[in-house]
């Protein structure tokens, strides 16, 4: 600091000037869904932000406990409109785990090839999200459009586009339809190809790069105590996926290479994060491809459900995935009835967006939109 | 003139030459003024000759036609006339927003009515039909007269580009820094608009319009310095006519980027929308005007994007003339399809990239934009010493 400063700083405490608290939300353009950002700013710069959620919460843990275990899938599908797959099929795989049995290996790899198109589709509304956040709607139309293929392979394969209501304690509701395979394997293809348009849009551009790249850096310590999971947390340099350090399903049966950014530097920034979620678009078509021709090896008339028992006995059960936006977690507490007695659901979102007051440390107003997109908000897992 | 003998409607749409009338303001040729007159005295006649035939030789029927009311009357109806021809410039702009961006997006744009022509009415109608709320806590008197002076403002400014040497307002010989003083005064207005509306958002919003005016407004006039250095005039009719050969653009390639980029941060529209970044302010300084006020925002803000594009045409492309080929019969198509062209580029621009930071504006305008001003200007001094120019 020059010494030309010092009677300039020394007046502007005098003045009285006063930090400001302004209130993003739970109406706010940036929040996507029912969300407030309480932001306390000196001049351009964020001194403290105070995360608030719990405007969309429903009730939905207390009131799985007057269901049957079959009546909950479909409440599973509305934790996550846009990762209802992986919700229900986390729900489906907690509650196997607390009966003790083994699905058919076809159910496993459907599965698997409903997870990741899931995956595809929700990165693919995060990546619209980012577009509209960085105030251009190209991106968002876009996406949207890649988006509507793979709603287009939900419709095939189970007839709804986003709550799809569709794997079953003990397998999943229906066998691929006929030519489901070429389907998939053409809408793949197709993506593979046609995501560079997007890329070429966003990376090629230095605005868009300039918006994200050096902000809001986060270590890998900080995303360990904070509890970000995900991949925001692989692109700080954390190299922890829960498909192959903890299997589920037939995930170790595939390969797949976890993408991981910054693994030397264990520090990454806003557009490590969103750079990570587009390799992961490609790593899942990878994981879909090998799982449709497992699926083809195992033939057309294999098993797909079991028929399993109405009552859990009880005991106490976890269950863990990888969600498109990070680790979730259901803890099912049974008591020999048809109802649960307690179900816990941990959303990866809810701990996320609790680091928005570190990630938001120091940036500037302008750059909130562009370093919160990367936490990929969904609030109705968040508020349950 | 005194009153005539009203035989046929048809004997007054042979109107006389106006120039006869000692009080005609304009001493050139100006084609709306002439439109204006004629429609005066078909309407003005008729009236006269109504009047005329109940009352035979009263004297409202003489005073209806005499020069002084002509001329009044006809100023009016002008004024009219220009205000219209810029209004309908601007839904055809908006249009055309609409379209080309839903292309770029791969969608069809709006299809209310008419390959979606109808969509204009239909905002309008929307807006007009609106409940006019005005928040309990703003400084009213500051609000209202805002959205008043911002909008009276653009529409002035664009009344003012002409559309060719027929058809303008004023031809003054610094016509052109006229028009661009008036263009640069709506920021101060959004800024005290932002302060009166009690709102932080607003007061951020205000507060970056202010931001914005200074990284770009200095590049631009010294562009405007370099243009009228190159042909030796700030006249309208004299910088297009100095394009008569080749087209500015040419000489000052480096000015006609900069130019463009500072056009669209000065009608504030996307990349450089940061005094309403919605995703940020949710509507920026517009975020307490409802209703009828933001619609008018809304058509200032296009008032002036035409202006922004009117003026890239004249200073830039030619303005209404074509190169080797000189005047047309229709100079204002030509103008109107060169400004069309640049407010395509816009929209282009606007579909391709993301919304710029405020302080990276701050460093465009003037670690980039006022390098290459200041080059853009040696290199015209350059060829003005050799004798190019």
């Amino acid at each position: 600091m020059t010494d030309s400063l010092v009677p300039v700083l020394e007046a502007q405490e005098k003045m009285d000037t006063d930090k400001m608290w302004v209130i993003w939300g739970p109406q706010h353009p940036f929040s996507h869904g029912l969300w407030t950002l309480k932001l306390k700013i000196d001049g351009e710069f964020i001194v403290d932000a105070d995360p608030i959620v719990g405007y969309l919460h429903r009730g939905w843990e207390k009131e799985t406990e007057n269901r049957d275990y079959a009546r909950i899938i479909p409440m599973t599908d509305r934790l996550c409109y846009c990762a209802s797959m992986t919700y229900s099929h986390l729900y489906c795989m907690t509650v196997e785990k607390a009966l003790g049995i083994d699905i058919p290996e076809k159910a496993k790899y459907i599965r698997i090839v409903a997870d990741e198109v899931c995956r595809i589709q929700s990165h693919l509304m995060w990546l619209a999200a980012v577009g509209t956040d960085l105030g251009n709607l190209t991106v968002f139309l876009w996406a949207m459009r890649e988006r509507e293929y793979f709603l287009d392979l939900n419709v095939k394969l189970c007839g709804a586009r986003m709550t799809t209501n569709y794997p079953r304690i003990g397998g999943v509701r229906n066998d691929t339809t006929p030519l489901f395979d070429r389907d998939i394997l053409r809408t793949v293809e197709r993506f593979e190809k046609a995501m560079w348009d997007i890329i070429y849009l966003i990376d090629d551009s230095s605005v868009f790069v300039s918006r994200m790249k050096g902000i809001s850096y986060m270590t890998r310590e900080q995303c360990a105590n904070l509890g970000l999971t995900g991949p925001a947390m692989r692109g700080c340099g954390v190299d922890f996926d829960i498909r192959r350090d903890d299997p589920y399903d037939n995930y170790d049966k595939v390969n797949f290479e976890v993408p991981v950014l910054n693994k030397e530097k264990k520090v990454g920034d806003t557009y490590d994060r969103y750079m990570i979620r587009i390799e992961e678009m490609f790593q899942s078509c990878d994981i879909i491809k090998q799982a449709v021709q497992k699926i083809n090896a195992i033939g057309k008339n294999a098993p797909y459900r079991l028929k399993t028992p109405t009552k859990v006995p009880a005991g106490t059960t976890f269950g863990r995935l990888e969600d498109p936006r990070g680790e979730s977690i259901m803890y099912l507490v049974s008591d020999g009835t048809d109802k649960p007695w307690r179900l816990k659901v941990r959303s990866p979102i809810f701990t996320n967006v609790s680091c928005s007051k570190a990630m938001c440390d120091g940036i500037r107003i302008a750059d909130v939109p562009a370093v919160l997109a990367q936490i990929d908000m969904c609030l109705g897992e968040t508020d349950r | 003139m005194a009153v005539a003998t009203y035989t046929s409607i048809l004997e007054w749409i042979n109107f006389n030459n106006p120039y006869d009338n000692p009080f005609t303001p304009f001493l050139s040729d100006n084609l709306p003024y002439d439109i204006a007159y004629g429609l005066w005295e078909i309407l003005g006649g008729t009236l006269a000759w109504l009047i005329n035939l109940l009352f035979p030789n009263n004297v409202v029927s003489t005073w209806l036609l005499c020069d002084e009311v002509c001329v009044l009357m006809s100023m009016l109806v002008f004024m009219l006339l220009i205000f219209i021809v810029a209004f309908v410039v601007v839904l055809l702009n908006l249009w055309m927003e609409r379209k080309v961006l839903g292309r770029v997006m791969d969608r069809r744009g709006t299809m209310v009515g008419m390959k979606g022509f109808l969509q204009c009415v239909a905002d309008g109608l929307k807006t007009f039909m609106k409940e006019n709320t005005i928040p309990s806590k703003v400084d009213k008197m500051t609000y209202i007269w805002c959205v008043s002076l911002i909008v009276g403002l653009s529409c002035l400014v664009a009344c003012m580009v002409p559309l060719s040497d027929r058809w303008y307002v004023v031809n003054y010989d610094s016509g052109l820094l006229i028009i661009m003083a008036f263009y640069a005064l709506a920021p101060f207005f959004i800024l005290v608009s932002g302060w009166a509306q009690n709102n932080k958002y607003s007061l951020i919003g205000g507060l970056r319009a202010a931001e914005l005016m200074i990284s770009y407004e200095v590049p631009m006039l010294i562009i405007i310095a370099t243009t009228s250095l190159l042909c030796g005039s700030f006249n309208i009719n004299a910088i297009v006519a100095a394009q008569s050969e080749i087209w500015f653009f040419i000489p000052q390639f480096l000015g006609f980027i900069v130019f463009f980029f500072c056009a669209i941060a000065e009608c504030e529209r996307p990349p450089f929308d940061i005094a309403e970044a919605e995703t940020e302010l949710v509507e920026g300084w517009q975020t307490e005007y409802a209703g009828m006020k933001w619609g008018l925002i809304m058509l200032g803000d296009y008032l002036r994007g035409s202006v922004s594009c009117g003026m890239v045409a004249i200073m830039f492309l030619g303005g209404w003339t074509i190169p080797f080929i000189g005047g047309t019969a229709a100079p204002e198509i030509v103008f109107l399809i060169k400004a069309w062209f640049v407010f395509f580029l816009m929209i282009l621009v606007r579909g391709a990239i993301a919304r710029v930071r405020p302080d990276q504006i701050l460093n465009l305008g003037w670690k980039v934009f006022m390098p290459l001003a200041v080059i853009n200007l040696a290199i015209v001094l350059l060829l003005k010493i050799g004798g190019v120019y």
